[in-house]
């Protein structure tokens, strides 16, 4: 399977730091010289409240905003626009309505100037992996936000990334769909074992997912605890939220909302 | 695997999604006939209505009258909407020709947009109607200041319509495109104009009705030919049956314009609702 030919991308972050200058001359720093080391494979979340530049890191990782001081490399490349061996899902699926799910999927390729026949069979097969054959000839508005969510996630692997960013990729799903997705996410890494970056502000998910979670506190953007999480893979929904230690980390992580006075007891 | 039972209710709800959209579609009967219906009872009452009125054919002719009239003088009618159609679609193609590229510059540079936008606004804020006298002074009597005319009142929401769709393009779009490696040009092929052609038809829609005001009211102050001087002639004749046939006529062209433009529009966008 193609799949063995994807490894993940190495991430070398090093004093970064992003200052969004505002009209009134007082300028946010919404991230402070954040140095971050990520193995090519791991399965990284960040996990942090509003404000805290998580989704800034993401941005300047995708290339989409400069860093305003120090340094980003994928497998040693530095990062200053769009690295062609990342993929992103952001938190809306953000899918073109007017394309079909197969054209959407093939929208990188089309940017890319790729053979596009070429990807198709690739297309489809990731269709099948997310429990979505035969939906391609559909349009978005015929799927539910779960399904949709599932395409955003097939758009962001045809190129096989070797970094896959994902920014709040479940946040506007219900309950059920969520869970259901952050199953198919783990069984999907484990088959790909490519580098995830996951941005998130739920710390269940967060520990559920990463061999190490990062929390970031806002104002100036700082990571504060960095957890490697220690709990056998495939992790099983029930089982992993009965285990003891799973409650410990997600304990040790709240302690830290807890302390900063992001989360206040009653 | 547990994670079938998800996929496969998403499943269900697709299809059942599906069997409901077909229902709609369908319709009751009474849905999907009611405009027919309605313009039906309206002409019939005014059919029977006229003759019980007292009300002679020259104050105003019954719908059937004006149908056989129409019939009739086909060709004469014919002639002239020939005229007024080179003039709307001349017009309007100059609307677009202008319209867009303009839109895109007011879109693309904020100072253009400074600039521009004040002007536009006092310029549309002129009756129109009130240039008609203007343009054939400079223009003379020929197609110019009919074409100049259908330009000018089509010209505004072409532009406006453009803009509008263009600037409310969710940015997380444009970010998306970008995460790709999108370039400007593939981001406005890819996603800046398909996102904004509803917009954009709309504009169109709005234009090509205002186009044909535009040429009858140059063909009201001075013409020779097209449907407006018909009407004109009629008037003087106190040819009140072709006098509504021509106003018929005209009508007809727009609602034809209209339509072509409904029928582009639906072969190059996907209608953003149409599976719900």
């Amino acid at each position: 399977m193609s799949a063995t030919t994807q490894t993940g991308a190495a991430v070398d972050i090093s004093r970064l730091s992003k200052i969004y200058k505002t009209r009134e001359d007082d300028d946010v720093l919404a991230l402070d010289k954040i140095d971050l080391k990520i193995e090519p494979g791991s399965f990284v979340a960040v996990v942090g409240p509003s404000g805290c530049g998580k989704s800034t890191l993401l941005s300047l990782l995708a290339g989409l905003t400069g860093a305003s001081t120090g340094t980003i490399s994928i497998d040693g490349d530095g990062v200053s626009k769009p690295h062609p061996k990342t993929g992103v899902v952001f938190q809306s699926d953000l899918l073109l309505y007017w394309r079909t799910v197969l054209d959407n999927i093939l929208l990188p390729i089309e940017i890319k100037k790729q053979d596009v026949a070429k990807f198709r069979p690739r297309a489809e097969e990731l269709l099948a992996q997310v429990g979505l054959a035969g939906f391609g000839n559909k349009y978005p508005s015929e799927l539910s936000g779960g399904m949709r969510q599932r395409v955003a996630i097939c758009r962001a692997l045809i190129q096989e990334p070797g970094l896959l960013l994902m920014d709040e990729p479940f946040g506007a799903l219900d309950a059920l769909t969520r869970e259901q997705m952050i199953m198919d996410l783990q069984a999907m890494w484990l088959r790909l074992r490519n580098t995830v970056l996951f941005i998130t502000h739920g710390i269940d998910e967060a520990v559920f997912l990463a061999d190490r979670v990062l929390v970031m506190s806002p104002r100036p953007g700082r990571v504060d605890l960095d957890l490697k999480i220690d709990l056998p893979r495939p992790r099983q929904w029930s089982k992993t939220h009965e285990d003891k230690e799973y409650h410990a980390y997600v304990r040790q992580i709240r302690a830290i909302f807890e302390a900063k006075g992001i989360l206040v007891a009653h | 695997m547990a994670s079938t039972d998800v996929i496969g209710a998403d499943r269900a709800q697709a299809k059942q999604g599906k069997k409901m959209s077909r229902k709609k579609s369908r319709g009751p009967w009474l849905e999907r006939y009611s405009a027919l219906i309605l313009a039906t009872i309206l002409l019939g009452a005014w059919q029977v209505l006229v003759p019980l009125s007292g009300l002679s054919e020259f104050v105003l002719p019954t719908p059937l009258a004006i149908a056989k009239r129409i019939v009739n003088e086909l060709p004469l009618l014919a002639t002239h909407a020939y005229v007024t159609l080179f003039e709307v679609v001349a017009g309007f193609a100059m609307g677009v020709l202008i319209g867009i590229p303009l839109a895109l510059s007011i879109f693309y540079s904020r100072a253009f947009e400074r600039a521009i936008y004040p002007i536009l606004v006092a310029l549309q804020t002129v009756p129109k109607v009130a240039l008609a006298p203007l343009l054939v002074l400079y223009l003379g009597y020929g197609w110019a200041p009919k074409i100049t005319l259908a330009f000018l009142i089509s010209f505004f929401p072409i532009v406006i319509s453009t803009v509008v769709g263009l600037q409310s393009l969710d940015k997380n779009l444009v970010n998306l495109v970008r995460s790709m490696g999108a370039s400007e040009w593939q981001t406005f092929f890819k996603v800046r104009l398909p996102a904004a052609l509803p917009n954009i038809f709309g504009g169109f829609k709005v234009a090509v009705s205002l186009a044909v005001i535009g040429a009858v009211i140059g063909e009201y102050v001075a013409a020779e030919r097209g449907l407006g001087y018909l009407q004109l002639q009629a008037n003087s004749l106190f040819d009140t049956t072709l006098n509504f046939a021509t106003v018929v006529t005209i009508s007809g062209l727009g609602v034809m314009l209209y339509f072509i433009i409904d029928t582009i529009e639906s072969r190059v966008t996907y209608k953003r609702d149409a599976a719900k």
